[in-house]
């Protein structure tokens, strides 16, 4: 059962469609205030995202991640397609292994971020935050591939903290303890198969679950009792802001503006822009960007970057970063106050050669800070 | 009434008008001269059935309009209110639609209806049109200079525009030089592969323009209809509540506070030149009025073939007015109805019937009616941009009763190579009210009164040369400074004196305002007074 069907005259009467979760969203949405993420309706606290963000470093937070893009890659190029796609070495990528990646236009500026689950030997599934499909189909060229976006096939939940591992083997995931980071595995889920891959957003222990959207309530009553003593808690996007800057996480749209959105070219990032050096594999042969990857490594970047830690204790979003001689040398992309480490914390984007060396820099408004 | 002004402004059009304001905000006398009874020239909104039904006779919809003008002529303040208005349709003969809905998910679900990789693309598609306005938005406000002129300002201005292109970096100065030469239909086969999709964006890149869909030039005609905005939404187009008269109201509102005098009734018979320069106006009722500044709002023929004698002027000059590409390729019927009609393919009740609708469904039909223009008739199977103001501004009907705005292309400025006859202008209007009824069934049924224009209407009401409703062609040999010809970009006649200010002039035609600001600075700058006109533009 599709989630969302636009395929008819007058679609456009749903502005956004109930998350295959919807009903038990809104048993627990006690404020009653929804988001919208793309075509589905979010929940941006349910009751107080401090709480929320808690459950989730603490015990259990369980949020919904339907509206995430997905994308289907299978056929015998699939591994060779996705090597020319991505700037990583995908072959490392085994059957059952998951890998973060980052992919890039022909100037080597990062279009969009996401995850491979290497689903099976040969079948693999993308999540991005932006839609993909042009740009991939655009890419097939010279390949024997097949691509299929299937978002709304597939409903899926973040069981992240601590006692996530705990309450899905209570559940009855026999073996969860087994899966290490980065890896999937499947289940039986009362005739139907549930994926499970130990990843996250969070920087914590924790887990997503894949399930065909009519299986999702199901899902969601079994996964709540089995974790009523290990603190589950629904969690909501503004406590996953949270979690996710304090991982070091970044977000499409937020820390960097995906290429292909760009009015302004200058304010596109390349993956060394962005602090993912660590993905751009050179020693894998062409793919896209490369030689304009090569050239940055030899020549320097435009952008560094960098974690702050900020003196005092306000958050210091959409502040400008400046040089202790007071000159401009960026801006804070995400901050919040961090209830883990006790510190004002941000990413921010700062122009080269600032972030390699500066120790100290100021923020408008701000005191002095340290990096 | 005193015969001696400062200057005189002839037309009282929007150009004309706004013109006329910064003038007179200068401190100087300022008359304006209209042929017509009324002002607004084609900005104007007349009640030609029953006296509570108002029509936007021509321009009919608002997006060019600088907000710096509507800002430093308080326009707010005379009345005017711009209404943006939600999406549009495209409908196809096979009875399915596309539509472009104000929300972006929305948006995309229904160009993924017909194509998912093409609501993909419009991202990319919307991002490569916004570079390009955004780096022409920041010159509407600035007079062209003169590549040939070694004048500090023009060497200036020439730096300026090469930096702001350096600024673009190296793949859009690739992409900007053949979008300005290429074709609508060649710069969307660069991005979508669905032909309802292509149809939907492709009506904007003709529109006034005497060139098919498949013509050099056209990708740039499309660019001039994207480059406004309503509050900043880019590429918004809205609706002037009390239809598009009232731009020219509040306009004249500003000026006649400034002090400015209007007449109205009877047109320039000829523009006084006196020893190489400029003195006053002979009008066709015999008044004449002097002063050492006359303005031309009027087309560039008809400023210069019609209100100037020859002799005061030099014969090459005219032999290039002569040969200035302005060709009528629209027509326009202005509807009451007795209620709202159905499109059949629109589901009932949708919210684009707020908006533009356009018939048509590929840019190969779109093409056919542009040969028909060529053939020296109208199209056979025209197409459509039209819009019923009156659902979203009650002030334009009775209540349940409509106004339907129907722009028409293709139409000729002649048939067969001979003048319009008045059955031939009944025929044409058959042919549109035929072709919506098609779409809407039972339309017919609804009309009360039906206005009908065609470049012949066009001309002798609202003085537009040949019915160009952008007073000359937007092709690249004719825009910055070859507009409206080489070395006279810069607002100034060949007569001292004498300055030009209509949508003949740099940057071109729709309601924008541009070309009477920039001549107004120019003039002010001439006679060493006090600027009142804002000048450039920057989006953030």
């Amino acid at each position: 059962m599709r989630t969302v069907n636009f395929s008819q005259h007058d679609h456009y009467r749903n502005a956004v469609f109930p998350s295959p979760f919807h009903a038990r969203q809104k048993e627990h949405n006690q404020l009653r205030e929804w988001s919208r993420w793309s075509d589905y309706l979010s929940v941006p606290a349910y009751w107080c995202a401090d709480m929320e963000y808690f459950a989730g470093r603490n015990a259990c937070g369980v949020f919904d991640i339907t509206p995430m893009v997905k994308h289907l890659v299978t056929g015998p190029d699939a591994l060779p397609y996705l090597n020319r796609l991505m700037t990583r070495d995908v072959s490392k990528i085994k059957p059952g292994r998951v890998g973060y990646s980052v992919w890039c236009n022909e100037q080597g500026r990062v279009i969009d971020d996401g995850t491979i689950f290497h689903l099976e030997e040969g079948v693999y599934r993308i999540c991005s935050q932006e839609h993909q499909i042009d740009w991939f189909m655009t890419n097939t060229l010279g390949f024997d591939v097949n691509i299929v976006e299937d978002t709304h096939d597939v409903a899926a939940l973040a069981v992240q903290g601590p006692t996530s591992c705990a309450i899905l083997k209570d559940m009855g995931l026999q073996g969860i303890e087994d899966l290490t980071p980065f890896g999937l595995t499947y289940f039986d889920f009362e005739g139907t198969q549930l994926m499970v891959s130990r990843t996250g957003y969070t920087g914590d222990l924790g887990y997503e679950l894949w399930i065909g959207p009519d299986h999702a309530e199901r899902l969601w009553d079994r996964l709540f009792d089995a974790g009523k003593h290990r603190g589950i808690k629904a969690m909501g996007s503004d406590a996953l802001e949270l979690l996710r800057i304090e991982a070091g996480f970044i977000l499409a749209g937020v820390d960097f503006l995906p290429a292909m959105e760009a009015v302004r070219p200058s304010h596109t990032r390349s993956p060394f822009e962005l602090g993912l050096g660590w993905l751009v594999h050179f020693d894998k042969g062409v793919f896209n960007g490369r030689r304009a990857l090569q050239e940055e490594k030899e020549k320097g970047s435009r952008f560094h970057l960098v974690k702050l830690d900020i003196d005092g204790n306000k958050p210091a979003n959409q502040s400008f970063v400046f040089t202790k001689d007071e000159k401009f040398a960026g801006t804070v992309t995400s901050a919040m106050w961090s209830p883990s480490a006790k510190a004002s914390i941000a990413l921010a984007s700062l122009e080269a050669p600032h972030g390699k060396s500066d120790s100290r820099l100021e923020l408008q408004g701000h005191s002095p800070l340290q990096q | 009434m005193t015969k001696k002004y400062d200057a005189i402004v002839i037309g009282a059009g929007h150009n004309g008008l706004t013109n006329g304001a910064y003038l007179a905000k200068a401190g100087m006398k300022v008359l304006m001269v209209e042929k017509n009874d009324f002002i607004g020239g084609a900005t104007v909104s007349l009640e030609l059935y029953k006296d509570d039904w108002k029509y936007s006779n021509c321009s009919y919809v608002c997006s060019l309009l600088r907000p710096e003008v509507y800002r430093s002529l308080n326009l707010a303040k005379y009345g005017l209110q711009i209404v943006p208005y939600g999406g549009s349709a495209t409908i196809a003969q096979n009875g399915d639609y596309i539509g472009s809905y104000v929300d972006p998910d929305v948006a995309r679900r229904e160009v993924a209806r017909h194509s998912h990789r093409d609501a993909d693309a419009t991202v990319r598609y919307d991002r490569d049109i916004m570079r390009q306005c955004r780096f022409i938005r920041q010159f509407l406000l600035r007079t062209p200079p003169d590549p040939t002129s070694f004048k500090p300002r023009d060497l200036l201005e020439m730096m300026y525009m090469g930096k702001e292109a350096m600024k673009l970096g190296e793949d859009l100065i690739y992409d900007t030089m053949r979008f300005y030469t290429m074709s609508i239909s060649d710069f969307l086969d660069e991005y979508f592969e669905n032909p309802l999709v292509k149809a939907s964006h492709s009506g904007s890149g003709i529109i006034g323009s005497a060139l098919g869909v498949m013509s050099p030039g056209t990708a740039y005609v499309l660019l001039h209809h994207a480059m406004g905005d309503v509050d900043g939404s880019m590429g918004a187009w809205g609706f002037a509540r009390g239809g598009m008269g009232a731009i020219a109201d509040a306009m004249q509102g500003c000026f006649t506070e400034y002090g400015g005098q209007t007449v109205t009734g009877s047109g320039v018979k000829q523009i006084i030149v006196k020893n190489g320069r400029a003195k006053g106006v002979v009008l066709e009722n015999g008044d004449e009025y002097f002063a050492d500044v006359v303005v031309s709002n009027l087309t560039l023929p008809r400023t210069f073939l019609e209100c100037m004698d020859p002799k005061d002027l030099d014969p090459g000059f005219l032999k290039k007015v002569r040969n200035f590409k302005i060709r009528g390729s629209s027509g326009k019927l202005n509807i009451a109805l007795d209620g709202l009609p159905r499109f059949t393919a629109l589901p009932e009740g949708s919210e684009l019937a707020r908006g533009d609708m356009h018939l048509i469904d590929s840019t190969e039909r779109l093409e056919r009616a542009y040969d028909d223009w060529k053939n020296g008739i109208w199209s056979q199977d025209p197409y459509i941009d039209m819009l019923i103001p009156s659902l979203t501004d009650p002030t334009m009907t009775p209540p349940g009763k409509h106004f339907m705005s129907v722009f028409v292309q293709y139409v000729p400025p002649k048939v067969h190579g001979k003048d319009w006859t008045d059955d031939q202008v009944h025929q044409f209007g058959q042919t549109v009210i035929n072709q919506i009824e098609e779409y809407a069934p039972g339309f017919k049924d609804l009309i009360l009164h039906v206005e009908i224009r065609t470049p012949r209407e066009l001309e002798d009401e609202v003085g537009l040369t040949a019915g160009n409703i952008f007073q000359g062609e937007l092709t690249m040999d004719q825009l910055l400074f070859n507009r409206p010809l080489p070395g006279f970009a810069q607002y100034r006649g060949p007569v001292r004196g004498m300055y030009m200010c209509g949508s003949s002039t740099s940057p071109g035609g729709g309601v924008m305002a541009a070309p009477g600001a920039n001549a107004a600075r120019e003039i002010l700058g001439d006679l060493r007074k006090t600027n009142t006109v804002p000048e450039g533009w920057l989006d953030d």
